[in-house]
């Protein structure tokens, strides 16, 4: 079975440079947020890294509603993906079947989330000093805090993936030929935030007892993103959409992506913590929180978003 | 012909009698006060190209003629079409909307709301006929609206007031349905086997308002046929479940990897400022 007789593609959407800083920026905010709450979870230790994470979410936030915003043809209109406007049918717009529209829900309530916990970890790391803030940090402290942060790292996780899941929706070739996007873009986010944070980590004194465990968890995001990259291109051949996803230039663009996994993979036990004789945490000088070898990683997050989103259209 | 609201209007193209004049072009674009592109001339006569923002409707021509010498009688003719928006009953183009632009109206017809499209173009690239596309002057998505204003008023749509062949006819839906296969039975007795509705019934997208009669398989006039007709949310369970196996498999994977690292390695004896109250285990 062909790919012309199985689907029927018309138009694309002309979805491109926006979409892709957009979808790069919203794996790195969602996989920093959960990743963060899972150390701020795990272990006491592990707090300062997880402030890390909770601020790295705060910015890479911020640019996701511009970069979408700009993208619409009408950006003055951006609030239209929440109300309805048409006459004698005023309302909020949520439509759970469209990821669009499940999208835009979750990024503004994400966004509350990321900003809460940024300004909560101000106020801990005392860059915020007002007796008021200090008590409204304090209402964080325990079950409550907790959960807040579980809530926005689910959140988050949905923001990183649901992109997947919105072009496996738009009735384009190699998008709708696959049901692995979602995971993909998910197994990504978390790997470039992995070595993002990671490599922060080891660069705040506090921090760097957790970038072994950042470094560890990394190489298992990425050895999920590989299975996942597996399973994208066995759901592309029966429908033969493979040549179009692989072919030149995007070849290259997979190339970069791999190079950037592979930048990742390299090396068991990088970044272990070792113990020096007077008991203070020494933390070995890794190539894995190289800054190169980070960049390679974030670049190959990227390139992988090319190589799916231009491919298709 | 009254027009009544809340019944269901639609058209029936029968395009063994279009002769490929293109006034339903042109009426369109002068009702709808769509800008003329430049003609561009290829090898054909088809010198409009595909529907879009500009060209609400589209007459087609399929070269089905052989390129070697046949016999006297033997030969195919070209084949017409004038093509326009389905106004799908299960639209692909209102299921992805997510502004709520895109709306039935009181005729049953889908009609995109210019004020409250905000350009996110998920239509474009969900409808399976290539009807829509953004207005570069208005930044929105466009299409034919079935005369929406026309049908308001009371009158026909302009394509079918203007084709002189009555090759688009305009009308009630059921009503058309049955001219329609009135017109197939006439033409199966007269021993044009070939000739078939498309969309008539609800094989495609829901069955279609605006159907056709067509002289050859939907393929040769480049449109899906029942068994590749799909809505763009046919993913959407898949992609959700993929989404969220991952990511238990990453959260799981991403605890035991920290906590892997405290079992090999003590802690460090510094304990940071401000840590919450009652977190970490």
């Amino acid at each position: 079975m062909s790919l012309a007789d199985a689907e029927h593609f018309v138009r694309d959407p002309e979805w491109t440079w926006y979409i892709l800083f957009y979808f790069f920026l919203a794996g790195l905010s969602g996989g920093s947020y959960a990743i963060a709450t899972l150390l701020r979870l795990s272990n006491h230790a592990d707090e300062p890294a997880a402030r890390i994470g909770y601020y790295l979410a705060f910015p890479t936030m911020l640019g996701c509603p511009i970069l979408l915003t700009l993208d619409l043809g009408q950006p003055l209109r951006f609030w239209h993906m929440l109300v309805n406007t048409t006459p004698d049918d005023m309302g909020l717009n949520f439509k759970y079947w469209s990821p669009m529209s499940v999208g835009a829900w979750a990024l503004v309530a994400f966004s509350v989330f990321v900003t809460v916990s940024f300004f909560e970890v101000l106020v801990r790391d005392r860059k915020i000093r007002l007796s008021i803030t200090d008590r409204l940090v304090r209402v964080l402290d325990g079950v409550l805090g907790k959960l807040w942060n579980i809530v926005g790292a689910i959140l988050g996780l949905f923001i990183a993936g649901y992109t997947g899941v919105l072009l496996a929706v738009s009735n384009q070739p190699v998008w709708s030929d696959t049901w692995a996007l979602g995971g993909l873009f998910l197994a990504s986010g978390l790997s470039g935030s992995a070595a993002l944070l990671a490599w922060l980590a080891h660069h705040r004194r506090d921090a760097q007892y957790s970038a072994a465990g950042l470094a560890r968890s990394e190489r298992l995001f990425q050895v999920l993103e590989l299975a996942l990259i597996a399973v994208f291109v066995v759901t592309l051949i029966p429908l033969g959409a493979v040549d179009q996803a692989f072919g030149f230039p995007w070849v290259l663009l997979w190339a970069v992506a791999l190079i950037g996994l592979a930048a990742g993979l390299r090396g068991p036990g990088v970044g272990r913590p070792s113990v020096s004789p007077d008991g203070t945490i020494a933390v070995r000088a890794a190539r894995a929180v190289a800054a190169p070898s980070v960049g390679l990683v974030l670049l190959g997050v990227l390139a992988l978003r090319a190589a799916v989103i231009f491919s298709a259209q | 012909m009254e027009i009544t609201p809340g019944q269901a209007y639609g058209f029936f193209t029968d395009t063994s009698v279009c002769i490929g004049c293109k006034a339903c072009e042109v009426a369109c674009k002068e009702w709808n006060q769509l800008p003329g592109n430049e003609p561009a001339f290829g090898d054909g006569f088809d010198n409009t190209g595909s529907l879009d923002a500009q060209n609400w409707r589209h007459v087609k021509f399929i070269d089905n003629v052989p390129d070697q010498p046949v016999a006297v009688g033997q030969g195919k003719a070209w084949l017409m079409m004038s093509d326009v928006c389905k106004h799908c009953q299960h639209a692909s183009c209102m299921d992805v909307c997510p502004t709520g632009a895109i709306i039935k109206t009181e005729f049953d017809t889908v009609f995109i709301q210019p004020d409250v499209c905000n350009g996110c173009r998920d239509c474009i690239a969900a409808c399976p006929y290539g009807v829509i596309e953004m207005d570069a002057n208005t930044k929105v998505a466009q299409k034919c609206t079935l005369c929406y204003d026309r049908l308001q008023g009371g009158m026909e749509p302009a394509c079918a007031k203007a084709c002189p062949t009555q090759s688009i006819q305009f009308g009630p839906l059921q009503e058309l349905r049955e001219a329609a296969q009135q017109r197939v039975d006439v033409l199966h007795s007269q021993g044009v086997t070939e000739a078939r509705l498309y969309g008539a019934d609800d094989s495609v997208y829901g069955g279609l308002n605006a159907f056709f009669l067509l002289m050859d398989e939907p393929e040769a006039y480049q449109l899906p046929n029942a068994a590749n007709a799909k809505l763009p949310s046919r993913n959407n369970e898949r992609g959700y479940l993929a989404t969220l196996i991952t990511g238990v498999v990453a959260v799981l994977g991403g605890l035991i990897a920290l906590r892997r690292r405290r079992e090999g390695s003590p802690e460090p004896a510094e304990v940071p400022e401000g840590v919450p109250e009652g977190q970490g285990v």
